[in-house]
Order: structure tokens, then sequence, then C-alpha cells
């Protein structure tokens, strides 16, 4: 009896372990394999992005230098200071001064397709610096959208023939175009600019903070600190949890039935628009607030009651201040989910065309990801850089609020 | 233009009675014998300034909400008004380009017929603006006084203020329930208009979808209102297609954050689980659209189905699974977490593997919150809107085929509400049906899944 | 009535006394009709074992209880005279009178010298800077804890060590001038060089106040306190000279603890 072995040590029970052992690698591969499949997406997602954004930076452009001694334009200060300095300028024929000098320089068929409104940006820097006027300066000029898509290799061949020989003699090249941060939305992929949607952004986004933030403090320390345990606590909790997971799009059907309703004549405003994201934004900041609050040790409430402080003095001289980094973190992450929110804004009606800018809270205006929508539809190559560029600006925005969550979760993380 | 100053007005006033308070509760407290009164000066402060600034923005909010009314009733009034045509949308339109030249938004009416009444707009605008500023300062000064002369050497200021506080902080929070009646107002009371037209049953139970805004209203074709191919579509996208990438994935790579990888993994992996999730869905809704989609096109040409369209049901769900992939993970993350360390010691005890205990005892302890989580990563990917906006298409087809386009409840929304039909047609209302229709579904969703993680926390607590 | 109360206590006047008080946790009787006077200018010490009830009748005395939704005081309990469970009595108030100082110290995680002038600015016992210094400083003085922290009046009240802690703790419930403090074990998160501090500090302050303290050392409340009541099972069990208790006890259960027979 002594000589049989237990069966734990026999050679099947060792063949079978080493079987275990290869399900066991087995299974932490496809573990290891998931992870990766997931950042793998995201950083394909991130450099396609990036790939096609660099594009959307970037202009074809001529140069094309102008005599304005020949010009013939009246430089008279006190009118280029007039309001409307640039219809002055257009009486008085600078758009076919501007073609004459581009026919000069690049032949006509190059100046064919200089894009039509360029006479504008000359118009802009003439009024900027009357002075040029008293020489020759030279401009860089944007080319049309289909001589551009021709140096991208693109479109028709007499187009893509065009660009290379212009190309070749140095009066077509791709530049830098800043001025992408700076205009609104435009028909021509060339003239379109990413100021108008982003300032819409940051003015919906204001609405939203301005309204979100208070109210979702105030309900969080009521329904943490105050509220009695009964149905209509229950009731308030219930809604909340339920809120923050409801569909987006239900509260654009909201505002579209109720917001605009009361107010008719303020589609696609900031105003609206803002109000309806703030409905969103504030039940995740309840919940984050709660937990903040939550994490706050009884032992300083106690402590503060214990000197005749009262209720209200417990929350707003202890409690709220030590669950404010917390409250913060969670109200920077609800904004950034806001910032990224498009369907309830096209229910509102923030996706008509809007080519200023907007002036205030009222004012037609669209938004970043609206604005990603819309040109994501646009056929024209140059769009498709365009789109990747905006969506370039969106997650660096994204990024910057996420990094300022996560650096005040680190500053400020307490452990009692 | 004119809210935002009386806001700041009202600001403003409410300083200067805060003001106005303390230095009067600062005098009672110098004039008394101990130095003391009944509250601190601030308090007394604050009870002044609320008293001014609630009644104030009370009024700044009906004002802004009743105010343009009575500009355009007055409007109309004028003489100027009486050549307008009848009703329709060139009267709105002529009105609103008087609007805003006269308000200064824009600089010149492109239509002839607003040039008339652009004056009487302006004079109405700045009448009523007088109106409201004079009503502010009048409600200001009247409310402020009132408090004002209340403060007393013994009156209990703190107590008072602090019963507003309170008062305030609960209405914060009646704020949730009020937005969710309003949610559920608006949608049953537009979707009982819907089935005022269209039959409830020819929209459940049909199985046509082809709405057409341009229709007569008053005779809708019941049988172009069929919901069914928009259910089956968000739930082959959403449900099927969707969770078969983000339920495996998700729920693997929770397991191995959780039990396999070292801290140093974990600390990088996990932002970037976050940084997927916050990547905005027109984002992913874009590379549905512009990268995956052809490359499903062209994969599906490479094996020779040449009838597969550049809209398709994969792309879209597949690209919602990847969007849902850290919902699922972290919600897998928190269960497994709640499953007490002494079941997983017990099972290492024996001798158990790590993929044994993971599979024999973690997982199935940890299966309602799972099953919970999968629940609400359904009703998340079911109210996504962009993903199928972009990418799945706005064909209503009843197929299995993944490589064809379908469209969703979303879809149809935003379809229906971006299109050119008027606020009054059965296509413009059916959106609301189909956002009630979505809205009950999530809502249950979440009710049963809320209540299983409770059960199931509770369960290990 | 259940509890045994020494004859031979004289007739010191009472600053607080309860009336058959009993406190319920929703169904459950957590305090059964505990009577009981509390001197001023002495010492009273609650002991028992744990779960005993001690510390939740402490709690009734500044209302500290009312924090609880589901505690429920029943009977009556005084403050020279005054019943504090009135509907009218201001809580703020009576805890402004009654200061408490809890088991594990709990400053604000503020500057040591705002954990101390916290109390008499919501109070309005101050106006000026100066008369916040001097509130601060006399307090901390008097909790003696001036020397140690003098020079760093800024720092957190958290960074200080346990014993210093709960020593600014003591500060700031003087700070603002209470009748009475009460101490919830306040020894029991310290080592036995901060505990002798505390004891010694206690000593001094009780020329000046009725303090109340809650331990479960017998040792200590041989050493601190002038009366001493025994609590057992939620009832008072035994209440007289803390020199009585300990040597001549009437109640068996009292002799019983008190010779290390449970607890």
């Amino acid at each position: 009896m002594s000589d049989r072995l237990a069966p734990t040590r026999t050679a099947e029970f060792e063949a079978r372990l080493k079987k275990r052992y290869a399900a066991e690698r087995r299974f932490k591969m496809a573990g290891l394999g998931a992870i990766l499949f997931s950042v793998g997406v995201l950083a394909f997602l991130l450099v396609t992005m990036g790939f096609n954004g660099i594009g959307g930076f970037q202009r074809a452009e001529m140069n094309v230098p102008i005599d304005f001694t020949q010009a013939g334009l009246s430089g008279d200060p006190a009118v280029l200071a007039q309001p409307d300095a640039v219809q002055t300028l257009e009486a008085q024929g600078l758009p076919s001064i501007v073609d004459f000098y581009a026919e000069q320089k690049l032949g006509a068929e190059g100046a064919a397709h200089i894009s039509a409104s360029a006479w504008r940006l000359v118009a802009d820097r003439i009024i900027d610096d009357p002075a040029i006027l008293r020489g020759t300066a030279t401009f860089s000029l944007p080319a049309s959208a289909k001589l551009a898509a021709g140096l991208n290799g693109e479109g028709s061949p007499e187009m893509r023939a065009l660009a290379t020989s212009l190309a070749q003699q140095g009066k077509l090249e791709t530049k830098l175009d800043l001025g992408f941060l700076e205009r609104a939305d435009a028909t021509d992929p060339q003239q379109v600019g990413i100021w108008g949607a982003l300032k819409g952004s940051m003015l919906t986004m204001i609405v939203t903070l301005l309204m979100a933030f208070p109210i979702g403090v105030m309900a969080a320390l009521y329904l943490e600190e105050y509220a009695a345990k009964n149905r209509w606590t229950d009731l308030i909790e219930v809604s909340i949890n339920n809120l923050a997971a409801v569909p987006s799009i239900i509260f654009g059907l909201l505002g579209l039935a109720v917001f605009l309703w009361i107010f008719p004549n303020m589609r696609s405003a900031p105003l609206i628009g803002g109000m309806t994201l703030a409905l969103m934004t504030m039940p995740v900041i309840v919940i984050s607030g709660r937990n903040a609050i939550k994490a706050v040790p009884p032992s300083i409430r106690d402590g503060a009651l214990a000197v005749g402080a009262s209720p209200v003095q417990v929350v707003f001289h202890h409690v709220l201040p030590l669950a404010l980094p917390g409250i913060l973190t969670g109200t920077i992450i609800g904004m950034a989910r806001a910032l990224g929110e498009t369907a309830p804004l096209l229910m509102i009606g923030m996706r008509a065309f809007v080519a200023t800018p907007p002036q205030d809270f009222t004012s037609p205006a669209t938004v970043l990801p609206v604005q990603i929508f819309l040109w994501s539809d646009e056929i024209d190559r140059g769009f498709v850089e365009r789109t990747s560029a905006a969506i370039i600006v969106l997650l660096v925005f994204l990024l910057l609020m996420n990094g300022l969550a996560i650096y005040l979760r680190n500053r400020f993380e307490k452990k009692w | 233009m004119s809210p935002a100053i009386l806001l700041v007005l009202a600001l403003g006033l409410g300083l200067a009675g805060w003001l106005a308070a303390r230095a009067r509760a600062w005098t009672f407290r110098r004039d008394s014998a101990n130095g003391r009164i009944a509250a601190l000066p601030v308090y007394h402060a604050w009870y002044v300034a609320l008293w001014i600034v609630v009644p104030v923005l009370l009024f700044v909010g009906l004002w802004s909400v009743i105010a343009p009314q009575l500009i355009s009733q007055s409007v109309l009034a004028s003489p100027a008004a009486s050549d307008l045509p009848a009703f329709g949308f060139q009267r709105d339109a002529i009105l609103s380009e008087a609007r805003s030249v006269a308000s200064g938004s824009a600089k010149a009416v492109f239509n002839e017929a607003a040039n008339g009444l652009v004056e009487p707009y302006r004079a109405a605008i700045s009448r009523y603006n007088l109106i409201g500023v004079l009503a502010t300062l009048i409600i200001a000064f009247l409310a402020g006084a009132w408090a004002f002369l209340r403060i007393k050497p013994d009156f209990t200021a703190r107590t008072r203020v602090e019963k507003a506080v309170m008062t305030i902080l609960l209405l914060a929070s009646l704020v949730a329930i009020l937005t969710t009646l309003g949610i559920v107002v608006s949608l049953v009371f537009e979707t009982i208009r819907f089935f005022g037209m269209v039959s409830p049953l020819d929209f459940l139970f049909g199985t046509q979808w082809g709405p057409d805004p341009m229709s007569n209203p008053n005779s809708p074709d019941g049988s172009r209102y069929g919901a069914i191919p928009l259910f089956w579509g968000t739930i082959y996208i959403g449900a099927v297609i969707a969770m078969i990438v983000a339920i495996p994935l998700g729920l693997m790579s929770a397991i191995y954050l959780t039990q396999y990888a070292n801290p140093t993994l974990r600390k990088w992996i996990k932002p970037a689980l976050e940084v997927l999730a916050g990547v905005p869905t027109v984002v992913y809704g874009y590379f549905a659209a512009l990268t995956v989609a052809p490359a499903i096109r062209d994969a599906a040409f490479a094996v020779g189905i040449t009838n597969a369209s550049s809209e398709s049901a994969l792309a879209a769900g597949l690209v919602m699974g990847v969007m849902i992939i850290p919902f699922v993970s972290s919600m897998a993350d928190d269960s497994i977490a709640a499953v007490p360390q002494a079941m997983r010691d017990g099972s290492l005890a024996m001798g158990a593997t790590t993929s044994e205990t993971i599979r024999k005892v973690l997982v199935p302890a940890a299966l309602p919150g799972i099953v919970a989580g999968v629940m609400l990563a359904v009703s998340r990917a079911i109210g996504e809107t962009m993903i199928v906006v972009m990418a799945a298409g706005a064909a209503a087809n009843l197929t299995g085929n993944p490589l064809e386009a379908m469209t969703t409840v979303t879809f149809q929304i935003v379809a229906m509400l971006t299109g050119e039909g008027s606020f009054d047609h059965p296509a413009t209302l059916s959106a609301f049906a189909l956002g009630f229709v979505l809205f009950m579904v999530t809502l249950g969703l979440n009710f049963i899944a809320l209540r299983v993680v409770k059960r199931f926390r509770e369960a290990y607590e | 009535m259940v509890t045994v109360v020494h004859p031979n206590l004289e007739d010191t006047n009472a600053k607080m006394s309860a009336r058959d008080v009993s406190v319920f946790y929703g169904d459950k009787k957590a305090i059964d009709d505990v009577s009981i006077d509390i001197p001023t200018k002495y010492v009273t010490a609650f002991i028992g074992p744990s779960g005993c009830g001690k510390s939740t009748f402490l709690r009734t005395l500044n209302r500290m209880n009312d924090t609880i939704p589901s505690a429920r005081v029943e009977g009556e309990i005084t403050l020279d005279g005054e019943d504090i469970y009135r509907s009218k009595m201001d809580v703020v108030q009576l805890r402004a009178r009654v200061g408490m100082v809890f088991q594990k110290p709990n400053p604000f995680p503020k500057s040591i010298y705002d954990n101390v002038a916290y109390g008499p600015k919501i109070h309005g016992l101050v106006g000026s800077k100066s008369e916040i210094d001097e509130v601060v400083e006399k307090s901390l003085r008097r909790a003696g804890l001036w020397m140690e922290v003098k020079d760093r009046l800024e720092d957190s009240g958290t960074a200080l060590s346990g014993g210093q802690q709960q020593r600014l703790c003591i500060a700031r419930a003087i700070a603002v001038d209470p009748e009475v403090i009460l101490m919830d074990e306040p020894c029991s998160a310290l080592d036995p060089i901060a505990t002798a501090k505390i004891e010694e500090l206690i000593d001094e302050l009780s020329g000046r106040y009725a303090i109340v303290i809650v331990t479960h050392s017998m040792q200590q409340a041989a050493r601190v306190s002038q009366r001493t009541a025994f609590f057992h099972l939620g009832k008072m069990v035994e209440y007289g000279r803390t020199s009585d208790i300990f040597t001549n006890p009437l109640e068996k259960r009292t002799q019983d603890y008190i010779t290390g027979r449970y607890g």
C-alpha cells in the first residue's frame, strides 16, 4: 500500500497539469490581446486623424506681387479707417487689380485658380497697414479648391498637371495655414476656419457651466447632507440616476420641445444649446459631487458641530471646501463630455451654416463637434483634411480638460 | 442682450444691499452693550441681499420670456405691419429680419418689406427695455427696503438666511425631477399627437418605414410609418454587432487588468481606456465612415461579395463596439473587485490556477454585476446617435446581412427633425414617438440593471 | 429607580441634570431611564464596558445625537435649569455652551490658528484681528499647546502629532468659552505620554468648567475624576464619588467590572 502514489503525484496528473498551464497561458494571452486591441484601435484612430489633420492646417497658396504705385487706389487713411473700407476698396476696383497681377505672375490659367475671394485678404492687409500702398507688396493667396486638390494628386488630370507645373515653377506651394484657427465656416475648403465653431463651443460651455455647476453642487449637497430619508428623496435619486443614463439625443428632444417653445427666436443660439447640455451634465456633477462629499470624513462635521456651527455653516465652511477638488474633477469630466456632444445640438438647430463667429449668447452659432459632422458630409477632398484638423482641435481641448481633471485628482487626493 | 443687463443690474443691487445691511449691522454691534447681536453682521447682509436678488431674478426670468412677445405684439399693432402677409413662413421671416436689424445683430435687410418694420421694432425694444429696467429697480428697492427695515440687533438673520439656503438647495435638487418630468411630458404630448394621425398599431408593428415629410399632413399613409425595421436595425447594430465586439474584449481587458497586469501597466492602460471612452462620438462616427466602412466594403469585394454597400451595419456596429469596450471593462472591473478576496483565496489554496479561479469562481460570482453592466452598455449603444448617423445609412432594411445599410431609431429621429417638414407633420412628430420608445427602453434597462447591481452588492456586504 | 446613588454626595450645584432619560435608535433602546446631576468645577467620569451606552448618553448632553436620523431622546436634560430638548432651544447656542472633544482627534484641515479661531468667529465673540489673536493665544495656552506651536500657527492642524492634535481640539473647544466640556474617550487614540499630558490638562481645566469624560480605562477615571458613573447595558448602575465607587462599590455589577471580571 505504501508505494502507491497519491493521486496528485501520478504521471497523469502531471500531464494534466501541463495542459492546465497551457490553458492558463492562452487565457492570459487572450486578456493581453484584448487590451492591446483596444489600445491599438485608439492609437490607429489618433494616428489616422493626426495624419489627415496635418494637411488641414495647411493650404495651397500662390505668391502674387502687387505694385500698388501703379494700381491707382486712393490710400486715404481716413477712408480706410471707416467700417465699410472693404466695400470702398471693392468699388475702387481692387478685385480686378488682384486678378491683373495674378495673371502677370501666374499666367491666365494659374490666375483663374486663385480663390475667388482672394482680394479680400489683400483688402484686409491694406486696411491693417495702408503704408503698403506706397510700394510693391507680395501676397500669398489661397488657390482654388480644385487646384489644391490637384496639388495633392487628386482631381482631374488637367488640374494635376497644372498644379505640378505651377509647383515646379515655385509659384504654388503648401503653406502652414494658421488662419484656420481664426476663420469661420465657408463653402470653400480653402477658406474655412474653426474659430467660429470654437467660439460657439466656448459660449455654449459657459452657459452649461454656469447652469449645471451651481445646480449640480447644490443638489449634491442637499442630497448628501440634509435630505431626509423619504419617498421624495428616493424619487430625486432615481431621477438623477436615470438622467445620467438617458441617451443624449433625448435631451435634444427636450430642448426642442421645451426651450425652443419658450424662446422661439433662439434657434441654434448658444444659450439654448448650453441649457440643453446643462441638463445633461447636471446629473454627472451631482453623482461625482456626492461621492466627493461622502469622502469628507464625518469627524470633521462632528468637530464643527461641537463648537456650535449650524448645519449650514458646517457644510459651507468645512464640507464644501474639502469636497471641492473632487467636485471640480467630476465637473470637468462632465464638461468634457458636453463639449464633445453632437446629437442634442442637432435637434435644437445648431447645424446651420454659420459663416461669422457668434457675437453673443443669443446669435446663431455652431459648435466644434457639429462643425465636424457638417464638414464630414462634404464631398470635396479638401474637407476631409479640414475635418481631421477640426477633430485634432477638439481632441486637444478634451485632452487639456481631462489632463486638468487628472491633475486636480492627484494634487488634492487626500487619504483621511 | 437686455436680460444680461438686467442680470448684472440685479447682482449690483444685491451687492449694494449687502454692503448697506452689513454697515447697519456693524453699527448695531458697536452700540450694543456687550458688543454682541443676535447674528453676525454678514448674515444681516446676506438677508437683505437675498431679498433683493431673488425677487429680481424671478422677475428677470419672467420678463425675458414675455418681453419678446410684448414687443412683437406692439410691432404688429403698428400701422406698418398692416401690409404683412397674413400667415406662414414669409411673415415670420420678415419679422425676424426686422428684429435682427433693429437689435443690431444684422446690418441691412434682404427683404424690402422688412424695412418699414425696423423703426417700430427699434421703438418697441427700447420702450420695453426701459420698462424692464424700471421695474427691476422698483422691485429691488421695495424688497430691499422691506428687508432692510426688518434688521434689528435682536433679529435672527442667520436662521432666516439658512432657511433660505436650505430652500434653494432643495429647489436645486428638484431640477432633476423637473427635467425627468419635462422629458416625459414633452415626449408623451407629441407622441399622442402623432398617434392621433397614425395608428399605434401601424407604428409598432408595421414593417415599412418611409415617411414623406412633403405629403399631405392631414391624410398620412399609415403603412409608411412601420417602425419594425428601425427597431431591428437598432437592436442588430447596438445589441448584437456592438456587443459581440464589446463583451469579450471588455471583459477580458478587465480580467487582465485586475488579475494579471502589474501596477505599472495598469497605471498606463487605465488612462488609455479612459481616453478611449472620452473620444467624442462624432469622432468615432467620422472614423467609421471614413476608414472602417470603406475597408469593410473593400474586404467584401475582395472575397467576392459585390453588393456590399459603403454604409453598412457592420461598420457602425464594430466602431460602436470599440466605443463601448471601456464601459464594459470598467463595469466588469467593479463587479470582479466586489467579489470577496476570500473566495479567490479559497480557490487558489486548493491548487487551482489563476485562470481556473477566474473562470470557475470569480466570473460566476461576479456574473450578476457583469450582466447588469452589459445591460447598461446595451442601453448606451442603442441610444448612440452620431456613429449610426454617419456610418449606418438611411435605408430601412429588414435584413440580417451585416454588410447592408440599416437605419436605427436615433438616425431617424435626427433625420425627421432636421428635415424640411413642418412641426405639425406626422413625419416630424414620429421622431418624438421614436424618442419615447427609446426613452422607455433605456429607462427599463437601466432600472433593471441598477436593481441587479444593488442586490449583487448587498449579497457580498 | 435602578441607579444606586451614593448618599454622601454633598450638594454641589448641578450644571446639567438628566431626568429619566432614554435614548432610542429606531426601536432599539440604547439608554434606559438615566438620571444624573453633573456638577460644575468637577470632572465626572462615565465608565463601563464597551457598548454600555456611555458615549451615547454623553452625546445627548449637547444634542450631537441629532445628527443621527433615527435617534430619539425621551426624558429631560437641563442646562442651568433650562430644558435643552425644548423646541425653542437653539442647538447652535447649546453646543457653544457645551463643547465636545472626540475619541479620535479631528482638527479641521486648516491652519492651527484657524482651527482655534473658527468657533469665536462664527459666534461673533470677536471683532478685530487683535481680539482673535488674543483668544487664540489664550486658548492654546490653556490647552498647554502654545509653547509648542506659537511659531507655526499657520501650519495645518493635521500636521501635528496625535497628542498635539487632541490638545488643539481641546483648545478649539475652550476658545468659545463653554460652560461644560464633554470628552468622549479623548485619550484612546494616543500614546501613554500624550495621554499623561491630556490628563494633566483635564486636571487644570476642571477648576473652570464642568467636565464630563467617557473612558474605558478605570485607572484614568480614578486619576482624573471626582465623580464616577458606572454604565452597564444602557443603564446607569451606580453613581458616586470616584473614591467611593472604586473602593466601596455598592452594586455587585460595579464591583465585578472594577475588579476586572468582565469588560
